[in-house]
């Protein structure tokens, strides 16, 4: 058996690694997948402590938040392709203006 | 005391033709304005005749109760009118006086573009003026004393485009307001110790307290600062700078307000005070001594000046003077009598003055005149009747009352009567040389060709005008009127029946007038001879003018060179201005400009406002820049905050 704590440090570490993305890439898609990589990371520690304390309500929210997630991606990419047409970049530095 | 409703009605009428001059007129031709001022100011004099018609000693006084005004528990104020025998003078004088200078303004302000104000502005006077000597109590009394000195300052500054004639309207309302301030206060001290400010009460109350000889008491303050309104009001030192620069206005307004009438508000209402001033010697005297330093002072300043009104305007101080120093000699009676032939004598000299100006297209300096008896017979005429009457010449009316001042004047103390003889030597003298500068010799001034209108009269000095010329008939009219009132207006004192008349209105009057009776008859001798001695002084004045600017007109200059100077310091008004300037205008001056402008203006009050206002923007600037737009900042910052809660609930849940 894989004690806890390895689960919610690999946790932390997937989080972190979304976080550190999120502030330092200046691509939007690489944004967009750093925030993937933090749901992941807290998806993670939800099923690690439901495992460990045997409660389901835990993996359900897992669904939860990989629902959103899902809905998120859609809305997300569809907003990406907007801001590609009209500013022929995906460069955040540059995307600082809500009207052009 | 007797009801008579017609007194509200007086003052009332010409506020009435004010406010149809006044919102109306610029609209209205010149007739029309001339018209409603004269038919408005001649009813007032009209009802004043017939107020003066049904006055009876035995009814006096006659009041009337207009409306309340203020009513704060026990202590009342109404509006409310006062006639007794000293406000009927005082009424008539005004009315009288003042119709008649109404009249002369028709024919000298006609060229003038602000004729309907003008005319508004005098017939506000009026009413303020009636206001005063009519009110019943010293509340009313104030708000004439306010006005008239608001209606002075608007017709000093009747030409306002001329700084000079601004900046002397300005300082007259700035000089009184010092006078009014004492003025308040003694009313202040009245309200505090007899709870009201009616006349009748006041001066009830006041019967009932000692006579403060010995030492200086409540009586002898309220006194000192009646005195000090009084000063103000009426040109006494050390109030009387204001008076000289006043003769920028109009000469209808210096004969009407600066002469005849507003600045004998002064004499009358220490003269209306006498119940106060009876109890308290200390501040008689001081009236007395102001009055007479007052009167030998400004009469010296008058040989030496060569503005024609200035003359006047220095002899006029020197005039109010007198009646001051018989207020504080306690003859209130001889004080208001001399007002009265005043009035009529020095609204002449002031009226015939504008007369010669007129004449000669502006000019006021006496050193251009000269010749003008043939020019102007009239005028010099009636000028000359007024000079004789302000010189003491018997029978005219200045002799009258000017003597009967020195006489009482020598019961109190033979130094007044020194000082007022050697004045009385003085004013003779200025008064004939203005006289033969003036009428006397050739004319001096510029012939111009062409003659042409003389509507800018008062604001060119010294233009070329053509021939001088005599005035027209609506000026002159008024002149001869006053003049014959100058012959005659003195035989009303004849035999102390003026003195019996305004008894009534003066306490401990009745006495005095018991006590001059028996002295009178006691030393008739005496009295006869400083008569002798004061006619004889006035005819040396008279002589030494003919001597010096008759006979040897080079002979003044070379005095005035010999004594140097003494002369350039009597020329120059004694540096009074200039004192006056560096003891009183400058430090306000320097001090309002460094310590309430640069100081507490712009370092506390503006600086407040700016720079909290500045330290909005600057914060407002800062935070600003957290929102870029750009989304990774943003991310930076949530970032942040989320590690701070982080830190924070770790440290807590370790504690």
């Amino acid at each position: 058996m894989v004690p806890l704590s390895y689960y919610l440090l690999l946790s932390g570490i997937l989080f972190v690694c979304g976080v550190l993305g999120f502030l330092i890439k200046r691509n939007i898609i690489t944004i967009f997948m750093s925030i993937e990589l933090m749901l992941n990371g807290v998806n993670l520690s939800f099923v690690a402590f439901a495992a460990h304390w045997h409660a389901l309500s835990g993996q359900v929210f897992v669904f939860f938040v990989m629902v959103v997630a899902a809905a998120e991606a859609a809305v997300g990419l569809a907003i990406i392709i907007a801001v590609y047409r009209t500013r022929e970049t995906l460069n955040v530095d540059q995307v600082n203006l809500l009207k052009l | 005391m007797t009801p008579n409703p017609y007194l509200w009605v007086i003052p009332i009428l010409p506020l009435a033709g004010a406010a149809i001059n006044g919102f109306f007129g610029r609209r209205s031709s010149k007739r029309a304005i001339s018209t409603i001022a004269l038919v408005f100011c001649g009813a007032a004099f009209f009802m004043a005749l017939l107020v003066a018609w049904g006055f009876s000693s035995a009814s006096a006084p006659y009041y009337f109760d207009l409306a309340h005004w203020i009513r704060s528990g026990s202590f009342q104020v109404d509006f409310s009118f006062y006639l007794d025998q000293l406000s009927l003078v005082m009424l008539l004088v005004v009315t009288g006086v003042g119709f008649l200078i109404h009249i002369y303004s028709v024919g000298y302000m006609w060229d003038d573009d602000g004729y309907y104000r003008f005319m508004s502005y005098m017939n506000l006077f009026m009413f303020f003026m009636l206001t005063l000597v009519l009110a019943k109590d010293y509340l009313v009394m104030f708000i004439g004393w306010e006005g008239v000195g608001l209606a002075s300052y608007l017709l000093i500054g009747y030409w306002f485009t001329k700084d000079s004639a601004a900046a002397a309207g300005k300082k007259a309302f700035i000089v009184n307001r010092i006078g009014d301030c004492g003025f308040l206060i003694a009313l202040f001290l009245i309200i505090k110790h007899f709870h009201s400010l009616d006349f009748t009460k006041v001066f009830e109350l006041v019967s009932a307290w000692q006579t403060e000889t010995a030492g200086v008491g409540i009586l002898t303050a309220i006194g000192l600062l009646l005195m000090v309104g009084a000063a103000g009001k009426s040109a006494q030192i050390p109030l009387y700078v204001w008076l000289p620069d006043a003769m920028e206005g109009p000469t209808p307004v210096s004969a009407l307000i600066h002469a005849a009438t507003m600045v004998t508000a002064g004499v009358y209402m220490v003269a209306r005070s006498s119940a106060i001033f009876e109890r308290a010697p200390m501040a008689m005297m001081v009236v007395a001594i102001i009055g007479t330093l007052t009167a030998l002072f400004a009469a010296t300043i008058g040989i030496a000046q060569t503005d024609i009104k200035k003359v006047l305007a220095y002899s006029t101080i020197s005039q109010l003077g007198y009646m001051f120093m018989a207020c504080g000699v306690g003859a209130f009676s001889a004080g208001i009598f001399h007002l009265m032939t005043h009035a009529f004598f020095k609204g002449l000299l002031f009226l015939a003055a504008g007369s010669v100006i007129h004449g000669i297209g502006g000019e006021q300096d006496m050193r251009k005149m000269g010749g003008l008896r043939t020019y102007m017979p009239w005028t010099f005429a009636t000028m000359g009747i007024a000079t004789l009457a302000i010189a003491g010449i018997p029978p005219l009316a200045g002799f009258w009352s000017k003597d009967e001042i020195l006489w009482q004047a020598f019961g109190a103390s033979w130094v007044y009567w020194l000082i007022g003889v050697i004045t009385a030597f003085i004013t003779s003298f200025y008064m004939f040389r203005l006289m033969y500068m003036t009428f006397g010799g050739d004319y001096r001034g510029t012939v111009a060709q062409e003659a042409h209108g003389h509507d800018d009269h008062g604001h060119a000095q010294g233009h070329g005008h053509g021939e001088p010329h005599e005035s027209p008939w609506v000026m002159l009219g008024p002149l001869v009127i006053l003049a014959l009132l100058s012959v005659v207006g003195g035989f009303i004192g004849y035999g102390n029946r003026f003195e019996h008349f305004l008894a009534p209105a003066f306490q401990g009057a009745a006495r005095e007038v018991a006590q001059e009776t028996s002295r009178e008859a006691a030393d008739s001798t005496l009295e006869h001879l400083l008569m002798g001695v004061s006619i004889s002084v006035a005819g040396l004045g008279w002589l030494l003018a003919y001597l010096l600017y008759s006979r040897r007109p080079q002979l003044p200059a070379r005095i005035a060179a010999s004594l140097g100077g003494l002369y350039q310091a009597v020329a120059h008004k004694y540096y009074v201005d200039e004192l006056y300037a560096i003891l009183f205008v400058k430090p306000v001056i320097d001090g309002s400009t460094t310590i309430l402008w640069h100081g507490v203006d712009q370092e506390v009050i503006d600086a407040t406002v700016n720079n909290s206002a500045s330290a909005a923007r600057h914060v407002s600037d800062s935070v600003r820049h957290m929102q870029s737009g750009n989304l990774r900042s943003y991310a930076g910052w949530v970032a942040a905050g989320g590690a701070v809660v982080i830190a924070y609930m770790v440290w807590m849940g370790v504690r």
